[in-house]
């Protein structure tokens, strides 16, 4: 472009002050006109907007002009001389305008950020009660796939098996196994001051398979296979993939959320299962490293302190874990509506509500098992 | 006033091929300033692919592109930056970016400059609003809250954010009621002549054709055949013939009964 910058400047004349612009009025050079434009003095009137060396204009250039012929004293005073060929721009914009802007929204009070806390404690209560609802709703359809078997899909079931189950033992399996490593590194350094090293057999046995095995395996799921259900379900969503399955008499819940909580009721008991062998697998090493045992002392003091109750009370917990996390995740991924970005929201949700619902069962588990006296 | 070529665009000897299959052969290509090009073709013919070329999002095989007197394939990152500035693109849907209001979407290709202030930006944005004749309250909308001609329009806006010299269009009317799609054929021809643009538009809409476009290229057996409505209508290319004179044609209006 071998364009000249635009300028404007005020003129003198015998009948009164003229302005007069010239040059490139054009986006390239839009920052620097705009600062013309605002040190112009405001206050003194001019008869009228000369536009005689206009060497090109575009629209945002044709937007400073007209700000330039509407500003302090100077209302609306007339073009004149612009090249014929720039006409039609300049009448365009200037149709369009004056009033491109649109009403500052007010300043935010503090009756405003009350209301907001107020709106959001609404909407985790309304949220809360729709969540029960879906689980009521999926109660329902998971009597009618009993009641009618047919009904049941194999193939969904077995594709998300392979997803969240056999494609998630490795990552599972390593936590677990670093997991005991460090209890057992802790433990034993804690116990060597009591000079009761061995126990640490007990501390890593109960920890992993009671808590540890269990809670890491649904931690790692929800954040794998939750978020995924969202993920799916969300885009299904978005391309109306949902509503198609709607019209055509099949009901979500029956294609998309059974299929996948009856996955993870399977998978994460499995999971669970390799968690607890790869925890106890993990603090066996750091035994025989720390503390003076054989790995078969390992494995036969493990057997006298442990019993099958410690197992249980882990691996009770899975098929309810599961249920909590695909649940959630299906919840939220039916949830999104209308743009990618909701699908980011839900899914980043599911797995906070995921791991959220999983600690509190948790704890739950904990004082119904104290009662129990397990 | 600085030199102007005739042309905006030229290409020469273009060739695209993905795997085995050729999609173009030694296409030559003349866009001249001020005009609207309809580009059609069969589905699968590389109208998308042609246009992607053009704009920079697919390197060809072969060929030379000259956008603005400047060849494409020679540029760095810095000069390829500058020319994209000079042309706007409206995609299929919009392609708004969905976290964004109208404002901030149509803002985006200014901000990306970094000297505007944000108080011009706000301006500008609404002036762009109101040149696509949406009411100015659409600014603190995000898409998601806009019907799919209002998308268009919005889009449409963001192409024109930088007061590009070339506009592309791909399929603008695709997707929208008739008396939508007559609506915004005629904001693009007056838009078109307003603000000095040259349009390149796909299009499958004869009604467009006829309307607004002042030249028409068709893309046939690898290579493109341009000309007017009545030129084109001469042509004995079986595909042409049969786009022309079939039963949609009639009702557009182009041929005869």
């Amino acid at each position: 472009m071998t364009d000249q910058p635009g300028w404007i400047k005020l003129a003198q004349g015998r009948e009164g002050a003229v302005l007069q612009a010239g040059g490139a009025w054009t986006v390239e050079y839009v920052a620097e006109l705009d600062r013309q434009v605002e040190s112009l003095p405001k206050d003194t009137p001019a008869r009228a907007l000369d536009l005689g060396e206009i060497e090109a204009i575009d629209t945002a250039g044709a937007w400073l002009l007209a700000r330039a012929t509407s500003q302090g004293e100077r209302q609306e005073i007339p073009w004149q001389n612009l090249p014929p060929e720039f006409q039609p721009l300049a009448e365009r914009v200037l149709t369009a305008g004056p009033k491109v802007i649109p009403d500052r929204p007010r300043e935010r009070t503090i009756v405003d950020w009350v209301a907001e806390v107020g709106a959001g404690v609404e909407n985790v209560w309304t949220e809360t009660l729709d969540l029960i609802a879906f689980f009521g709703e999926f109660v329902l359809a998971t009597g009618r796939v009993i009641a009618n078997p047919r009904r049941f899909r194999w193939i969904p079931l077995l594709v998300h098996i392979e997803q969240t189950g056999i494609n998630a033992l490795p990552i599972v399996s390593l936590i677990s196994f670093l997991v005991g490593v460090v209890l057992a590194y802790q433990g034993a350094d804690q116990l060597r001051q009591f000079n009761a090293q061995f126990l640490t057999v007990n501390m890593v046995g109960i920890s992993v398979l009671r808590e540890m095995g269990i809670l890491l395996t649904a931690i790692v799921v929800a954040g794998r296979s939750g978020s995924a259900f969202t993920a799916q379900i969300g885009t299904m969503q978005v391309s109306e993939e949902v509503d198609a399955l709607r019209t055509m008499g099949l009901d979500p819940m029956e294609v998309l959320v059974i299929p996948r909580v009856a996955a993870l009721i399977i998978t994460l008991p499995i999971l669970t299962f390799f968690a607890d062998l790869m925890g106890l697998l993990g603090g066996g090493v750091m035994c025989v490293l720390l503390v003076d045992m054989t790995f078969g002392q390992y494995v036969g003091r493990l057997n006298d302190v442990v019993t099958a109750t410690q197992f249980w009370v882990g691996m009770v917990k899975a098929p309810v874990f599961a249920i909590l996390i695909a649940l959630v995740g299906c919840f939220e991924g039916l949830r999104v509506t209308g743009s990618a970005e909701s699908v980011g929201i839900m899914t980043t949700r599911a797995v906070v509500e995921g791991i959220f619902l999983v600690i509190i069962f948790d704890a739950l588990f904990s004082i119904l098992f104290s009662i129990l006296s397990i | 006033m600085p030199e102007r070529s005739a042309n905006v665009i030229e290409i020469r000897g273009l060739v695209n091929r993905f795997g085995e299959q050729v999609l173009h052969d030694g296409l030559d290509l003349d866009i001249r300033r001020g005009e609207v090009l309809g580009v059609v073709g069969g589905s699968g013919s590389g109208k998308s692919v042609l246009l992607r070329t053009i704009i920079g999002l697919n390197r060809p095989a072969e060929g030379d592109i000259r956008v603005l007197g400047q060849l494409t394939r020679e540029l760095d990152d810095e000069a390829l930056r500058r020319l994209q500035t000079r042309w706007g693109v409206l995609f299929q849907n919009g392609a708004l970016f969905s976290s964004l209001t109208v404002a901030e979407n149509i803002q985006a290709p200014m901000r990306e400059r970094g000297d505007i202030p944000q108080e011009l930006m706000d301006e500008l944005a609404g002036l762009k609003v109101k040149l696509v004749g949406l009411p100015i309250e659409a600014t603190a909308k995000y898409p998601s809250q806009l019907s799919g001609g209002m998308k268009k329009r919005v889009g449409l806006a963001r192409a024109l954010s930088l007061d590009p010299e070339i506009l592309f269009l791909d399929e603008p009317t695709a997707g929208l009621d008739p008396i939508g799609a007559a609506d915004f054929d005629q904001l693009i021809r007056s838009l078109q002549q307003s603000l000095g643009l040259t349009v390149i538009m796909i299009t499958h809409d004869l009604d467009s054709l006829v309307t607004i476009c002042d030249r028409i290229a068709v893309l046939v057996d690898r290579k493109i055949k341009v000309g007017t409505l009545e030129e084109l209508m001469r042509d004995p290319h079986p595909w042409i013939q049969s786009y022309f004179h079939g039963p949609r044609a009639r009702a557009a209006g182009i041929a005869a009964d």
